[in-house]
């Protein structure tokens, strides 16, 4: 059984039909890249996994548990799947400890007096240990990022998702965000990341799925799809992106 | 005792002219006296500021009620003169327009970017040209939604120079439920001939609103 | 003319007690009105639609007519419900109707304000909808209206004076009284304005001070 399993997804959004029947399968320990246009439903596909849009057709399962919006534990499954926005969505009025540690203590993962060791810990894998104090306003935006990675680290997730994570950041600053991200696949987090960086894409990704009005449009490993794109939808995508 | 007729009707609306006559008196007294006020909470020289400010804090810390018996008992102390109503509480009013219309425009004045004063001024225009042609209109679109907000504060303020016997539409109002011992009704004809007032321009004022959020 | 205060140092303990009254009154009415402000403003996002209507209809009566005609009004009308109240306990039930309309407006606002995005952020972390508005909602949003909530706290303050129109027991109607007895009439008025003017101070130093200490994140300019 996959971690991951997509069966045949269609969402709309009024009249626009976003996803036009999605079928994917991500393994424990997959890296899934999905690399496509804007306006391919890429995003909304990740957000779909999260139930953070409710889906029209078909079904997503994750560890085996049908996804919905209404389920009633979805409370439960969402501190099992971490996700990272474009945004940073970092609550502005708390610490960076206190981002961190807020979910884990009110949902009871962990004791009041243990959370700051845990913030320390998450930091540290982020590689900001000596910002534990800080506000949010007070970092830079790959700064902000690593700490909103480090807040879903907290939740200890069995799969997370990132959504376009390096987008809204200056170029400079991207390469710190794509390490802590390459770290963590390297320690075996399942992860799916929609992202424009074709380097990670290539070198990092265990899967690369490209998508095309709504459609996979082809999927497999990076290496073969990078060196032998099957459809011309992606072959341009690829020479445009260069 | 009689009841409510179209006579007591027509004396509540001939006292609307004199709210009518109080708020374009505030409104041409308190107006430029505002801008003067604004003007000088964006001063370069601190006394200006801080006199502005103080004068702000003071009317904008006593009731309008307290300003119209300060004013109404008070003019006659200093001026040693008994005063027709209409000047005392038009100089309330005008006192309090133009202590909140100032805070508005010096909002206004405020919103508009430190950099367009420095354009100006390298352009080689005066701080008044400066103000006059290039932040001046800016700032006045700002201040228009707010400021047509406040026209409906002061419209409905007016009814409180009824307390020292200025007869407008509130005070009528106060006359004709005395006289007809019909104060329900008497007042919701009051309230209404407000809100017919004051509605098409509480509207404006959000449109303005809505269409200066939307131009941004 | 002269001015003369020295008649009026008698009525010190007057003047207190007046002073006392508008406080009370003030914190009725504030905090009535922002009952009226919370309830109304959760419905008027969310509620059923003859709700939002009725809501809305409530805001504008209130708006756009003067809070002495409202005083008046509800003053002759409670009576006529079969509900007969002493003035100043009429006075705080007018003046809690006319804060929580603007009350609304202002709640509304601050809810408005909040980012989608951070209410999503606090549901992926699997917190509860009550925990979300507790812990990430509910300080942005009170920092975004303090400003506009505590200016309108001192209008009502000072717009309290308005019960004195109907005999209710407060400040203005003890500088009334006063004046009756020492017919020094500026000096009295003078005084009570002062009073006033120190009460909006005092407020307005709480306010700031609070502000230092609830908001101290840094944000974006």
């Amino acid at each position: 059984m996959a971690l991951v399993e997509i069966r045949d997804v269609h969402k709309s959004f009024g009249d626009v039909e976003v996803l036009k029947g999605i079928t994917l399968d991500v393994e424990k320990g997959d890296i899934v890249t999905i690399i496509g246009r804007s306006g391919s439903g890429k995003s909304t596909l990740l957000r779909c996994i999260n139930a953070l849009e409710t889906i029209n057709g078909g079904e997503i399962r994750i560890e085996g548990e049908r996804i919905a919006a209404d389920m009633p534990n979805l409370r439960q499954l969402r501190q099992r799947v971490g996700i990272v926005f474009q945004a940073f969505n970092l609550f502005p009025h708390l610490t960076v400890e206190r981002n961190i540690t807020l979910a884990p203590v009110l949902t009871g993962k962990i004791a009041k007096d243990k959370a700051r060791d845990l913030a320390r810990d998450v930091l540290a894998r982020v590689g900001l240990a000596e910002k534990i104090d800080a506000w949010p306003e007070q970092l830079s935006g790959g700064q902000q990022q690593r700490v909103a990675i480090a807040r879903c680290l907290a939740m200890s997730p069995h799969l997370m998702l990132f959504d376009e994570v390096t987008s809204a950041l200056d170029p400079e600053l991207v390469g710190e965000v794509l390490k802590v991200m390459e770290d963590m696949a390297r320690q075996g987090m399942t992860m799916i990341l929609v992202t424009h960086e074709m380097g990670f894409a290539r070198t990092v990704a265990t899967k690369l799925v490209f998508m095309h009005q709504g459609r996979v449009w082809e999927q497999g490993k990076p290496a073969e799809l990078f060196a032998d794109p099957r459809t011309p939808e992606l072959r341009n995508f690829i020479s445009s992106v260069k | 005792m009689r009841t409510f007729n179209e006579a007591d009707l027509i004396s509540l609306f001939s006292a609307l002219r004199w709210t009518v006559v109080l708020v374009a008196l505030a409104l041409a007294c308190g107006g430029p006296l505002a801008l003067l006020l604004a003007l000088m909470r964006s001063s370069r020289l601190a006394p200006l500021r801080w006199l502005a400010a103080g004068v702000l804090q003071l009317v904008q810390g006593v009731p309008l009620l307290g300003l119209l018996m300060f004013f109404y008992f008070g003019m006659p102390v200093f001026l040693g003169i008994e005063v027709p109503s209409l000047v005392a509480v038009g100089v309330a009013f005008t006192a309090y327009t133009a202590v909140f219309l100032g805070e508005i425009w010096r909002g206004g004045i405020e919103a508009v970017k430190q950099t367009q004063w420095e354009a100006a001024a390298c352009l080689g225009l005066t701080r008044w040209q400066q103000f006059r042609y290039v932040v001046g209109p800016q700032a006045f679109r700002m201040a228009l939604p707010p400021t047509v907000g406040f026209l409906v504060q002061l419209i409905k303020n007016t009814s409180l120079a009824s307390v020292v016997g200025f007869v407008e539409l509130a005070r009528a109002g106060q006359m004709a439920s005395a006289a007809t011992f019909q104060p329900l009704l008497v007042y919701s004809v009051v309230a209404a001939i407000y809100f017919t007032l004051c509605l098409p321009l509480t509207v404006w004022s959000r449109k303005l609103e809505a269409r200066l959020n939307g131009a941004r | 003319m002269t001015l003369n205060f020295s008649q009026l140092w008698r009525y010190d303990d007057l003047l207190l007690h007046g002073a006392l009254l508008t406080l009370l009154l003030t914190v009725i009415a504030a905090v009535a009105g922002t009952l009226i402000g919370v309830c109304g403003a959760v419905l008027v996002r969310g509620g059923p639609r003859p709700v939002r209507w009725a809501i809305r209809g409530y805001i504008e009566v209130i708006r756009n007519t003067p809070a002495l005609i409202q005083l008046f009004i509800i003053f002759f009308v409670l009576p006529s419900l079969g509900l007969r109240l002493p003035p100043f306990e009429a006075a705080a039930v007018a003046l809690s109707i006319y804060f929580g309309a603007y009350a609304i407006e202002i709640i509304r606002a601050g809810l408005d304000a909040i980012p989608r995005a951070q209410l999503e952020a606090g549901e992926c972390l699997g917190l509860t909808r009550w925990q979300v508005f507790r812990h990430i909602v509910f300080l942005p949003a009170l920092r975004t209206i303090y400003p506009s909530f505590t200016s309108q706290f001192v209008l009502l303050l000072l717009g309290t004076s308005l019960a004195s129109q109907v005999s209710a027991e407060e400040l203005f109607h003890t500088g009334g009284f006063i004046d009756s007895r020492t017919f020094r009439s500026f000096e009295v008025y003078a005084v009570v304005c002062a009073i006033y003017f120190a009460l909006v101070m005092a407020f307005k130093l709480v306010f700031a001070g609070l502000q230092r200490l609830m908001f101290r994140w840094p944000v974006r300019r």
